[in-house]
């Protein structure tokens, strides 16, 4: 009866394909206050005035918030364990705006037309200050972002607001220049990664109420329901005990929802008038207001011996976090520490890095967390060493590659337990028909088809700091009801854990009944984040089975009168082993004793964060005349130790390079020179369709992770890595243009093309 | 204005605004299936069902809608477990946001597309935005399901 490495059904699955009521706004109260905010149409401005009376005047008015209404204590919307590596540096409401759509006030009526009326009546005298749009000349800019005294940074990530640093540091391993100096084949590129959406397709949202208890209550769509616990703690002003967070069904995460957005306003709302309120992002706040990819541009410097071992990097990444800094000194650690590990025989290598702040729309986790970012100036990089070297860019990394058992010094001093990346490799070269098709044709109709590669890693879990705790009963009837805090955001983890927990237990996974996240009554998870669901709460699930079994036998034992030694539990019953005698879980839930409860909880932090590995390749058609570029085929092999379900680590797969694809080829936040976002509707900023995606080819090379749970590790955030790079790289085998900043647009291939003729002429 | 229509065969007389949205009005009718994701027609995530085409209640006017019978997803719940049990057996399900309106047009299509291929379906459905399943799972989903109902996909 094993579950794991099975295609099970998600448990929520029916409810959510026959349109069931399980999303935030679904479940808000009908007389719900709306909330809405006021926003800054300044990139820098400071408030001299603001007049909200006849706003508030307005019948069906509740009430309109300023700064001046706000507690002055400084917090973070990061959705990480405390003490938070992003820097203490917002108010809910603040004297000065820091980029266009930063919140000015907010307003609370009974319903939309009215608050929209309200809204315009808000008069504000705002003095406009300088903006600093540029993310390049930010660091020791005379415009500061954040000069206030009460800002602070809680660890020592090198951040300094006199200086608009939200984040520096430099780490090292053996003399790199010294080691590049005696290279045959040096490469130096910088590369440019643009802030991307997540786009979740339910925008984010948070209804608040006072429960029967008198708690804050904040139901909301988070990947973070602990976390946002303490930040509303934080931004409120008001003790841990007494709020409580609520996880419905939601409606997509992909990092967006591990910052904290929009939980505040609506609290606040709540906290002052005590009714229940909510707030609903439009498409357009989430899309200017909200939590993108950080911008990276990414300077590298490889070499390599005359045979093409690669024996140092240097790579130097400068991150614009934007007008507030969550999750700015930790993504960029992850563009160096989950790209040159990748490459096992480099001697020496140079990691440095600076965070800076900007007067754009602040940035926060997605997807990839930064390693997507390094990922693709890296595997760039590493492209171009092999063309310089007219070696198949296949080979390269053949020779080069990270292998199981080696010592990692730019991923923490970490060994590799478990790495399938080289069976990945050739798997994907076969899918694709590396062989024959590499680098590209050209096919009569003024087009050219050609292929490209690139792999990746990420991790499982954030080393040391992560912590999941799991609870399972046995309640009267024989079955189990299990508690988790990690958040199901959709990738199946209520139902991956079950099947985890079912094959511990000898059950079905229809035995074991899952319940959403409530942080009054679940067990403490740091949330679904960081790769960490399956691997490590995964964990958890097993050492608690573990003790639950322990408990289960001893009982048995106990009702049957001999030692536990004497005793096995088949999953049903506990059985003699030296007799006949057994007696049924049921039976034993039903017995009245001392020890009637039958239940344990574990929890699990891990010293180690394993990383998944991927390959991916890529089939583009390239019209030569205008330099259109459509993607046929894209292969991904993927090793995320054991799949625990099968369905799901394929979609999941599939999901994130389709999101991956969409950084590659079409999406890109632009600005106006005054700061504005232009790319504010579905219909600027371009998410693929199913038109878009070409083909995506998904399969996997499994490895064994001895740490994890049935050897699995992780898989949601690799998977998007490689398509950026892969696609770059196909571009330059069929045009020989290289492509350095995202995204790759006709336009940019067009111009290249261009430049060659002109050369050329 | 006062206009007449049927949500799911029931018949609803009442007196509305002449700019409300058909979208608004259905979840107010608690149809909390129907989603908003965006506001310039692009996600799908609201469509419909207005005699036998798929509509995007985001951009339709309640006034549009009268005299007419609208279905949403309350009112297929027998063919949306049909269609819905081939999209979870792929996992095409992931947040779900998206499924209502996915599987409305689905429906929608099944009626209007005799044995349609891959690139037919793919057509049919551009305008239903997915942001988790990178689509090939759902692909996956619709082909069984043609397939279990005698019309399949080439
Ligand atoms: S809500 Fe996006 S198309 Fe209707
Ligand atoms: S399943 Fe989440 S948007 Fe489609």
């Amino acid at each position: 009866m094993r579950a794991v490495n099975q295609a099970v059904r998600k448990k929520d699955a029916m409810l959510l394909v026959t349109g069931q009521p399980v999303y935030t706004q679904d479940l808000a109260p009908k007389d719900c206050l709306i909330v809405k905010i006021l926003r800054s149409p300044y990139a820098h401005a400071l408030i001299k005035e603001i007049n909200t009376e006849p706003a508030t005047k307005l019948p069906g008015i509740e009430c309109v918030l300023t700064y001046k209404d706000v507690p002055d204590q400084r917090f973070t919307l990061a959705g990480q364990t405390f003490p938070e590596p992003s820097p203490y540096d917002r108010l809910i409401l603040d004297q000065r705006v820091r980029f266009v759509g930063d919140a000015v006030a907010i307003v609370a009526g009974e319903n939309e037309q009215t608050v929209d009326k309200a809204l315009k009546r808000i008069k504000v005298k705002y003095e406009v200050l300088e903006p600093l749009l540029d993310f390049r000349t930010a660091r020791d800019h005379k415009v500061l972002i954040h000069p206030e005294a009460n800002w602070k940074s809680l660890c020592d990530v090198g951040a300094d607001n006199t200086r608009n640093l939200c984040a520096s540091n430099e780490e090292k391993n053996g003399d790199v220049d010294e080691v590049l100096g005696s290279c045959e084949w040096v490469i130096e590129q910088t590369y440019h990664t643009k802030a991307n959406q997540q786009t979740t397709m339910e925008t984010f949202r948070s209804y608040t109420y006072r429960d029967q208890a008198g708690k804050l209550t904040c139901v909301t769509s988070t990947q973070i329901p602990f976390h946002v616990k303490r930040i509303l703690s934080n931004a409120l002003a008001l003790p841990e005990s007494e709020i409580r967070v609520v996880k419905p069904r939601i409606g997509g995460g992909f990092g967006a929802k591990q910052t904290a957005v929009t939980e505040m306003y609506p609290a606040l709302v709540t906290q002052k008038t005590g009714k229940p309120a909510l707030l609903v992002y439009s498409r357009r706040e989430s899309l200017i207001a909200s939590a993108p990819r950080h911008e990276n541009e990414i300077t590298v410097r490889i070499g390599a011996d005359k045979n093409g071992i690669i024996r140092a990097i240097d790579m130097v990444t400068l991150s614009n976090t934007g007008a507030y800094g969550e999750h700015g000194p930790t993504t960029v650690g992850l563009s160096g520490h989950k790209s040159i590990p990748l490459y096992g025989k480099v001697e020496a290598f140079r990691f440095k890095y600076d965070v800076v702040y900007t007067n754009v729309m602040s940035s926060g986790a997605y997807r990839g967390y930064g390693a997507t970012q390094g990922t693709f100036a890296l595997e760039s990089a590493v492209n171009e060493l092999a063309e310089k070297m007219k070696l198949d860019p296949v080979r390269i990394r053949e020779i080069n590659m990270v292998k199981e058992g080696a010592v990692m010094p730019a991923y923490y001093g970490e060994t590799l337990n478990s790495c399938a990346l080289d069976r990945c490799m050739a798997k994907a070269k076969e899918m694709i028909g590396w062989q024959e098709k590499y680098p590209g044709i050209e096919l009569n109709n003024g087009k050219v088809r050609s292929i490209g590669v690139a792999m990746a890693m990420q991790g499982s879990s954030i080393a040391n700091v992560d912590t999941a705790a799991v609870f399972i009963k046995v309640n009267d009837q024989g079955h189990y009801d299990m508690k988790i805090g990690a958040t199901d955001m959709g990738t199946g983890c209520d139902t991956i854990l079950a099947q985890i927990a079912a094959d511990c237990l000898n059950c079905s996974v229809e035995q074991i009944s899952v319940s959403g996240v409530d942080t009054d009554v679940s067990p403490y998870d740091s949330g679904s984040y960081a790769s960490s669901t399956t691997y490590l709460t995964g964990t958890a699930v097993v050492n608690t089975c573990e003790t639950l079994v322990e408990m289960i036998r001893k009982k048995g034992a106990d009702q049957m009168g001999c030692p536990i030694e004497d005793v096995e539990f088949d999953g049903d019953r506990v059985h003699r082993v030296s007799g006949n005698e057994s007696i049924t879980l049921r039976a034993l839930a039903n017995v009245q004793d001392q020890d009637a409860d039958l239940s344990a909880t574990e929890s699990y932090c891990s010293p180690v964060s394993p990383p998944p590995f991927a390959v991916g390749m890529a089939e583009v058609e390239i019209d030569t005349e205008t330099g259109a570029i459509d993607l046929i085929d894209y292969v991904a092999v993927l090793d995320c130790g054991t799949p625990i379900n099968k369905s799901l680590v394929r979609v999941q797969a599939e999901g994130g390079i389709a999101q991956g694809i969409g950084m590659a080829l079409y999406e890109d936040i632009v600005y106006s020179r005054e700061g504005r976002n232009l790319s504010n509707s579905l219909m600027q900023y371009k998410i693929p369709t199913r038109l878009d995606v070409g083909r995506i080819r998904v399969d996997f090379a499994s490895s064994y992770e001895p740490t994890g749970p049935f050897g699995a590790k992780s898989i949601g955030e690799v998977v998007i890595n490689t398509p950026s790079p892969a696609i770059a790289n196909a571009v330059y085998n069929g045009v020989h243009v290289h492509v350095r900043e995202l995204p790759i647009t006709a336009e940019k291939i067009y111009n290249g093309m261009k430049q060659h003729k002109n050369k050329s002429n | 204005m006062i206009i007449k229509l049927w949500i799911n065969d029931q018949e609803i007389t009442k007196e509305i605004d002449g700019d409300a949205i058909l979208l608004d009005f259905l979840r107010d009718h608690d149809c909390y299936s129907v989603k908003r994701g965006c506001v310039t027609s692009n996600c799908g995530l609201c469509t419909v069902i207005i005699d036998d085409k798929p509509v995007l209640s985001c951009s339709t006017l309640v006034a549009r809608a009268d005299k007419k019978h609208i279905y949403t997803l309350e009112g297929l719940q027998e063919e949306a477990r049909e269609f819905g049990e081939c999209l979870a057996d792929q996992g095409a399900e992931q947040c779900g946001f998206c499924s209502p309106g996915l599987v409305m047009t689905v429906l929608a299509m099944v009626k209007e597309l005799k044995n349609p291929s891959d690139n037919e379906i793919n057509e049919y459905l551009s305008g239903n935005l997915c942001r988790c399943s990178g689509y090939m799972g759902q692909l996956r989903g619709i082909k069984d399901y043609l397939q279990k109902k005698g019309g399949a996909g080439k």
